[in-house]
């Protein structure tokens, strides 16, 4: 318990395990994920590090399990949870059968690619016989050109004529009837027909489309030729008989064969497919073991061997608290390897600065992480993410105020709540859903906090919610009413002076001076927060203070700026207290009615710069007696701290330094031996340096800031005004008579509502969220915070199974940045 | 089975919005019935001065209360058959994506 409220304690810790016992360990402790070790090998090569063997064999296996999931058609179903760490053994059982997966589907592959090719060339035969019969009996052409040649009696000749037929791609055919035309002098015929459907290309899958060509010719030497240019331009050749009823005899043998070939590619691939099926189930398991196993070996890489005792030895940050796991996973280590010898947890005391670790559960992550993102606390520095829990929605509900919008918030993280299981399971690259979906926790809390003050406010969607009934009533009789536009309630004859249970009076919406009143209400209370917000963060730096055992920072740092702050700007927020108790309609005192009521800000201001102030009858110069005095006293007091802060921890230091000079120079004359002479100089000069920064820092801060929180009240002005344009300009339009407005009233809903969604929950909505952060984290964080820690990161499975697609160092050097 | 012609996002969108719209204008179509005064301004009245007597200008302010009421049932009708075209849409989206 308590734990979030700093950082929690961490030990450096000696592991000495043997080296047969350290795997299983270094699994236990992975699953755990508590322990972030430290490189004591920073100067070795990857190459050289003693488990360099062991890694790679692990990253073979997880490439080969990556071909093997991208040949899978659909992605592979999730891995099962794995009950106990690989052994050795079974690691290379997993390897052999790994080994032979990737090679059979690459034999299958392989043959599937034959079988297609054989299977094209089988196709382009057929057409090409098809083709070729018309060319063929293409009488006309023959006679033409056989009258001016003499008969050869050559192999493939047809009547007088040798030929070559083949298939060639359709985009090189002009070129390629170019080339024969110029070969052979003019001496060819050349005819083509192109296949109408495109054939798939076996390796790549493209479409191709190829012309089927016959070239006519006489000669031998013609024909060598033509044969080159065919090679040249990859054309494949056939070998087609001349006559009809060889063609037909070659026809019927190709489209059996055709028909084989068609049934042996569709078995293969039918195996193919039963093959991927069986490994998609375990795939998953086998890619997560293999993942655990290359990490826990980085890890191992990390060790430093012992020769001597024959043992590896480890450095590690471990919270405290879980030690005791540590120290299980080791003896769970040694029981499974059987071996005789204990593993040692020792811990070391170091001087070195820890990592900041805070145990977070689903809820606390996300404002951790807002913290987080600022900066990292310093170790043991108090936390302020468990404040950030309450006063972040609630400064952001202040600026966002409306019932409607925060119902729509409230539900829209509910469902994300209800349903987290099943949306944590869906992993998707979609930014916007992720970071919407990891701050839910936020966003819930932010909703239920806007319909709160929704509920102050009296906004619901621009209009306010009459609940308890309005406390002001009508006082004009019926004959005044038609003649005037405007009439004015006067608030000791129309209010009944009790106010309205909760939140605003709902007769405000249809007040003209209702923006004006407002105002002034929500910049007061605005200011309000901001004094306690920033009070509570200057009080939590002693807390600070008291973990350190620095005490005398209270006195000389915490004191002098609390001061500052309360009795500067707290005394302004009393004043508004006494202004809103002591001033009213009803009074019987003139002089603390309405009209005589002072403004706050100038009463700050004359009291900042000394002005004196005029009685102007009836109304006094002052709210109370006695308080130009108490103010006087005030401002000294508050001017009075500025060099306390200033001056005072520079001279403490000073002080305890030469005290120690005297101490160190005593004892040195006793022992006789010569006293240490420090240049003490330059660190002074350092500090007062340091010292005025940060008072200069402070003291105007203190202002600005102050005026800062003002954005509280500019905020929720915007919103509301925005709400209302939506609703008159837009949800208006669709009043009227029933019948065609109905309709027209249907389409204009959704068109508000889409206006509602987009511009004031989701762009205000983040514009508040982000006001509120910058007011967290500079106008409360600046008050206390140091931030000058470095995370705690944990040798985790989980982390580094999430962190997979990006190339994650596991082997971090686990010492604190330089 | 008619076929679907929204994709799963524009049906999700569709039912969200129809249920947020039956829940809303059912809502504000009883509150013009019992003649709340928050939503005076949205009424159809005529330009000032347009009144003579204070009961012309009630019987204007009711009349219009009525006919908004109407106006919202109608419209929440309107998005009864939204909903149930959208959920039709979407239950034929996930059903599809399921059974592939």
């Amino acid at each position: 318990m308590g734990s979030m409220f700093r950082s929690e304690e961490m030990v450096l810790c000696q592991l000495f395990v043997q080296p047969e016992a350290a795997y299983v360990s270094m699994y236990e402790l992975g699953e755990a994920g508590i322990a972030q070790f430290r490189d004591l090998n920073p100067h070795v090569n990857d190459f050289q590090r003693r488990y360099v063997s062991e890694v790679r064999r692990c990253s073979e296996m997880e490439r080969k399990l990556r071909w093997v999931a991208g040949e899978l058609p659909e992605p592979p179903p999730p891995p099962k949870p794995a009950k106990c760490s690989l052994s050795p053994r079974e690691i290379n059982i997993l390897e052999e059968r790994i080994d032979y997966i990737e090679s059979e589907i690459q034999e299958i592959t392989r043959n599937a690619r034959n079988l297609k090719s054989d299977y094209l060339s089988l196709l382009e035969l057929k057409t090409l016989i098809e083709k070729t019969q018309t060319f063929f009996q293409d009488h006309s052409a023959q006679r033409k050109i056989s009258a001016s040649v003499q008969i050869y009696n050559n192999d493939a000749v047809l009547g007088h004529l040798g030929f070559i037929a083949g298939v060639v791609a359709t985009a090189r055919v002009p070129s390629f009837e170019k080339m024969l035309w110029r070969i052979s002098h003019g001496n060819i015929f050349f005819k083509q027909a192109q296949i109408e459907e495109p054939l798939k290309d076996p390796v790549t899958g493209h479409d191709l489309l190829k012309t089927v060509f016959v070239v006519f010719f006489h000669g031998e030497q013609i024909k060598l030729r033509v044969k080159k240019v065919c090679n040249g331009f990859k054309a494949t050749l056939y070998p087609c008989p001349a006559t009809y009823k060889d063609q037909q005899d070659m026809l019927a043998g190709v489209e059996s064969r055709i028909k084989d070939l068609e049934m042996v590619l569709e078995q293969t691939e039918q195996h193919r497919r039963l093959v991927l099926a069986n490994i998609a189930r375990d795939i998953s398991t086998w890619m997560v073991a293999v993942r655990k196993e290359k990490a826990i070996y980085h890890t191992l890489n990390m060790f430093s061997m012992d020769i001597v005792k024959k043992c590896l030895i480890a450095e590690c940050w471990v919270p405290r608290k879980d030690l005791h796991v540590v120290q299980k996973a080791l003896d769970d280590g040694v029981k499974a390897s059987g071996s005789p010898i204990p593993s040692i947890l020792h811990n070391v005391p170091t001087n070195e600065t820890p990592p900041t670790f805070n145990r977070t559960n689903k809820f606390t992550r996300g404002f951790q992480n807002l913290i987080d993102s600022y900066g990292i606390a310093s170790y043991r520095e108090v936390n302020p993410a468990l404040y950030t829990i309450i006063t972040f929605p609630f400064l952001f509900a202040v600026m966002f105020g409306d019932v409607g919008h925060g119902i729509l918030m409230t539900i829209f993280a509910a469902i994300l709540v209800i349903f987290e299981k099943k949306f944590s399971q869906t992993k998707t690259d979609n930014e916007i859903w992720n970071i919407f979906f990891g701050g839910r926790y936020i966003i819930l809390l932010m909703g239920i906090f806007s319909m709160y003050t929704g509920l102050i406010y009296n906004d619901m969607f621009s209009k306010s919610l009459n609940i308890f009934g309005s406390s002001w009533q009508n006082v004009y009789s019926d004959n005044m009413l038609p003649n005037h536009t405007m009439l004015e309630l006067d608030p000791k004859t129309a209010y009944s002076q009790i106010p309205y249970p909760f939140g605003m009076d709902p007769v405000w919406q249809f007040a003209s001076n209702n923006i004006i009143f407002l105002n002034s209400f929500k910049m007061k209370l605005s200011i309000i927060f901001g004094v306690i917000h920033m009070a509570f963060g200057v009080t939590m730096s002693v807390v600070n203070f008291n973990f350190f055992r620095k005490p005398e920072l209270i006195l000389l740092q915490y004191v002098p700026q609390i001061l500052f702050l309360l009795l500067l700007f707290w005394y302004l927020c009393i004043l508004m207290f006494m202004k809103w108790t002591m001033y009213s309609a009803i009074a019987t005192d003139p002089a603390l009615g309405t009209s005589c009521a002072p403004s706050v800000l100038i009463i700050f201001i004359n009291m900042m710069l000394l002005k004196k102030s005029e009685d102007k009858p009836p109304c006094r110069a002052f709210m109370y007696d006695g308080q130009d005095e108490l103010q006087k006293t005030f401002l000294a007091i508050a001017f009075l701290c500025i060099p306390v802060m200033l001056f005072g921890k520079p001279v403490y230091k000073i002080m305890v330094t030469r005290k120690r000079k005297q101490q160190q120079y005593q004892e040195s004359v006793e022992d006789g031996g010569t006293p240490e002479n420090g240049d003490h100089g330059d660190a002074m000069g350092e500090m007062i340096i340091t010292q005025a920064i940060h008072t200069i820092e402070y003291v105007l801060g203190a202002v600005s800031h102050t005026a800062s929180y003002l954005r509280l009240w500019a905020l929720s002005l915007a919103h509301a005004q925005l709400s209302a344009v939506l609703w008159q300009r837009v949800l208006r339009m669709g009043m009227g008579e029933p019948g065609v407005n109905s309709v027209k009233l249907y389409v204009i809903f959704g068109v508000w509502a889409f206006f509602t969604l987009a511009i004031l929950v989701l762009m205000e909505g983040l514009s508040a969220f982000l006001h509120t952060l910058r007011l967290h984290w500079v106008e409360f964080m600046s008050k206390f915070y140091e931030g000058q820690g470095y995370a705690f990161a944990p040798f985790c499975f989980s982390d580094i199974l999430e962190n997979d697609d990006e190339p994650k160092a596991v082997e971090t050097n686990g010492s604190p940045p330089e | 089975m008619a076929c679907k012609f929204c994709g799963p996002k524009l049906s999700l969108c569709g039912l969200v919005l129809s249920v947020w719209g039956i829940i809303q204008l059912t809502l504000m179509g009883v509150f013009y019935q019992i003649g709340a005064v928050a939503l005076l301004e949205d009424l159809p009245l005529e330009a000032e001065g347009g009144h003579h007597s204070i009961d012309s200008f009630v019987a204007t302010v009711e009349a219009g209360y009525r006919q908004n009421a109407i106006n919202c049932w109608i419209a929440a009708l309107l998005y009864v058959i939204t909903l149930v075209v959208s959920g039709h849409q979407f239950w034929m989206n996930n059903r599809s994506s399921v059974s592939m």
